[in-house]
């Protein structure tokens, strides 16, 4: 970049423009028809480039990226966060949003897709994509939380890492498809059918239970993500949606749906996705994302500029309806303030609260508390850990806290 | 198609005017039953606003069908005939299992299955298959629709059957000889089979071993 020249006075910008037109020759008119006092910069004096077939994110945002975390001996076996820290509204870009996958993203000829249900049915069906996509459609911007999402709040320590490194197993698409209660209906369940097992058509071939009754209400075989094709991470061609529940239940490359009167007791189900108790005893089909916060900006590991006013800005959601209110604190929950909840506020979907905060410079510690609309609240960690132990590793859904010091550097506490 | 853009939105949209404009009006009247005309009628019988499904589920064909991993239910349910041991399965998890899992299933870059002791009321438990799974079956599900990771649906259900036993008999639940096939799977008895509370669903109540 250059210095910024002076400004100059209008007409000794005229005067330097009639010296230099009168001393062009002829020929070179036009090249220097532009003032060298025309400080518009290098991209509005040339054309831009030209259209592209597939629209991509600046090159100066590069950086902003999903961060991995897989096993090195299998490394399509772990997941991806979505950087919530660096992202704003309530959609989550589609290549940004996360992912959790079991054995790798599958390569599918959506051509020999197909989507069985049998079991306990009166009649086994198939389909094809090409069949789904004349079925009438649906719409539902929701989110999708893993229920591991935030695991890293059980531990004895505040882990310091970005909130996206840290609670960014969450993230909101608008999801278009064929209502499932359409395809059941088709089928016929048979009487005694209580439970379907969904199976994806990865390597792992990842199966796991669900209770009929959910998925003839308001799941969806979602075929296309924020409007276009789902991606191939999300379940190309196509995936189960099931709103507000965790994110396992939402079976990515759906091939296949068994009916039966029981759950098949699957790995995903039994030991894994249930939670260990301080009893001894653990908690098993725990569907339901409970309600749920967090302020995003700012957060651990960013910088307040200095004292004045802060915009405070975070995301709230709940697997049971609607958020109702989000109240934030500046001095570790002692008093609570309602934040400013961002139209439209859907169910089951992100919802973005802000408020605007006059930090005197003084040590602070922000928190965010949800309330959905069955009244259910956020707890505080120490209800949560006191109530759950600290070994259930899933469902950790806690009141977040950031400690802001003198110079304005925010960190993860447990305050 | 070398036409310019504009020139070829201007040349398709008489026509497509007319078809919107048809669209809109027998939607507007779909919508809004109260403003229906004589005409609007005649045409309001092929229009439904509430969803129709067209109904184009095929019977499976036998390609689709052949192609389907049964899934193994608590009661044996989709358990294929075929036999293992302990004995037969310990060279199968060495060669197959033990990069990931660990020597003997106490856990490397995959969790732990096997070896471990601290209790489930412990602070740091051990959530073996023998100390926290509650069924027997779920192993031979598992194994089968996704085991190797390098190589899923390599192994026969004779050698699926095999590594299920190995990793049972590791776990101290059942013998080194002991045979594991459709019969026995599903009655071999979890320790944490009781341990498991439903929230969302309630758990089946009926036993599951009732072959």
């Amino acid at each position: 970049m250059t210095a910024p020249r002076k400004p100059q006075p209008p007409n000794a910008r005229r005067q330097w423009l009639r010296r230099s037109l009168a001393l062009a020759p002829a020929a070179g008119m036009a090249a220097h028809a532009r003032s060298p006092a025309d400080e518009r910069p290098a991209w509005m004096r040339a054309p831009g480039a030209p259209f592209s077939g597939y629209g991509q994110p600046s090159p100066h945002e590069a950086a902003l990226i999903r961060r991995i975390g897989a096993n090195r001996q299998a490394p399509g076996n772990g997941v991806s966060w979505t950087p919530l820290e660096e992202l704003d509204g309530t959609i989550t870009p589609s290549g940004l949003h996360f992912e959790r996958h079991h054995n790798g993203v599958p390569a599918i000829d959506p051509a020999a897709h197909r989507l069985v249900i049998d079991g306990s049915v009166e009649r086994p069906l198939q389909f094809s994509l090409a069949d789904l996509r004349r079925y009438p459609m649906q719409s539902r911007t929701v989110f999708i939380e893993c229920g591991g999402n935030s695991n890293a709040g059980w531990h004895a320590q505040p882990i310091q890492r970005p909130v996206g490194s840290f609670h960014g197993m969450v993230s909101c698409s608008e999801w278009t498809g064929v209502p499932l209660s359409l395809l059941l209906a088709e089928a016929g369940p048979k009487s005694g059918a209580a439970w379907a097992v969904a199976e994806g058509a990865d390597a792992f071939a990842m199966n796991t239970s669900l209770p009929l009754a959910k998925l003839m209400s308001d799941t969806i075989v979602a075929l296309y993500q924020n409007g276009e094709p789902i991606r191939p991470e999300h379940g190309y061609p196509m995936r189960l949606v099931v709103p507000g529940w965790e994110g396992v239940l939402n079976v990515k490359w759906l091939r296949r749906l068994e009916l039966s009167d029981q759950p098949a007791m699957a790995r995903n189900e039994t030991a894994k996705y249930t939670e260990l108790q301080p009893s001894g005893r653990s908690r098993q089909f725990t569907f339901v994302m409970e309600v749920k916060s967090l302020i995003t900006s700012p957060s651990h590991g960013l910088r307040v500029a200095g004292p004045g006013v802060v915009q405070l800005s975070g995301l709230a959601w709940s697997g049971r309806g609607r958020i109702a209110k989000v109240e934030v604190s500046a001095d570790g929950g002692r008093h609570w303030v309602p934040a400013a909840l961002q139209e439209p506020v859907l169910p089951q979907c992100l919802t973005r609260f802000r408020a605007s905060w006059r930090w005197d410079g003084r040590p602070a510690v922000l928190k965010s508390r949800a309330t959905d609309e069955t009244g259910a609240v956020q707890p505080e960690r120490d209800v949560l850990v006191k109530a759950r132990g600290r070994n259930g590793y899933f469902h950790y859904h806690a009141i977040v806290a950031w400690d802001v010091d003198e110079d304005g550097a925010v960190r993860h506490v447990y305050a | 198609m070398k036409t310019a853009p504009f020139g070829m939105c201007m040349r398709s949209t008489p026509g497509r005017l007319g078809l919107w404009l048809a669209v809109a009006a027998i939607a507007g009247c779909a919508l809004a039953p109260g403003a229906q005309t004589a005409v609007d009628k005649a045409v309001d019988t092929a229009i439904d606003q509430r969803p129709v499904a067209p109904k184009l589920g095929q019977p499976l064909s036998p390609a689709v069908s052949a192609g389907l991993i049964a899934n193994v239910f608590p009661d044996g349910r989709g358990l294929p005939a075929g036999r293992g041991t302990a004995a037969e399965g310990a060279p199968l998890f060495k060669a197959h299992c033990a990069a990931c899992h660990g020597e003997g299933g106490r856990g490397a870059t995959a969790e732990e299955l096997a070896g471990g002791s601290e209790p489930l009321t412990s602070a740091s438990p051990d959530k073996t298959i023998g100390l926290y799974w509650p069924y027997a079956t779920t192993l031979f599900d598992l194994i089968r629709r996704g085991m190797p990771m390098q190589a899923p649906g390599s192994l026969s259900d004779d050698e699926v059957y095999a590594i299920t036993a190995y990793l049972l008999q590791a776990n101290g639940l059942i013998g080194e000889r002991d045979v594991i096939d459709r019969d026995v799977l599903p009655r071999v008895r979890m320790p944490n089979r009781e341990g498991f509370v439903g929230v969302d669903a309630a758990l089946p109540a009926a036993p599951a071993a009732s072959r």
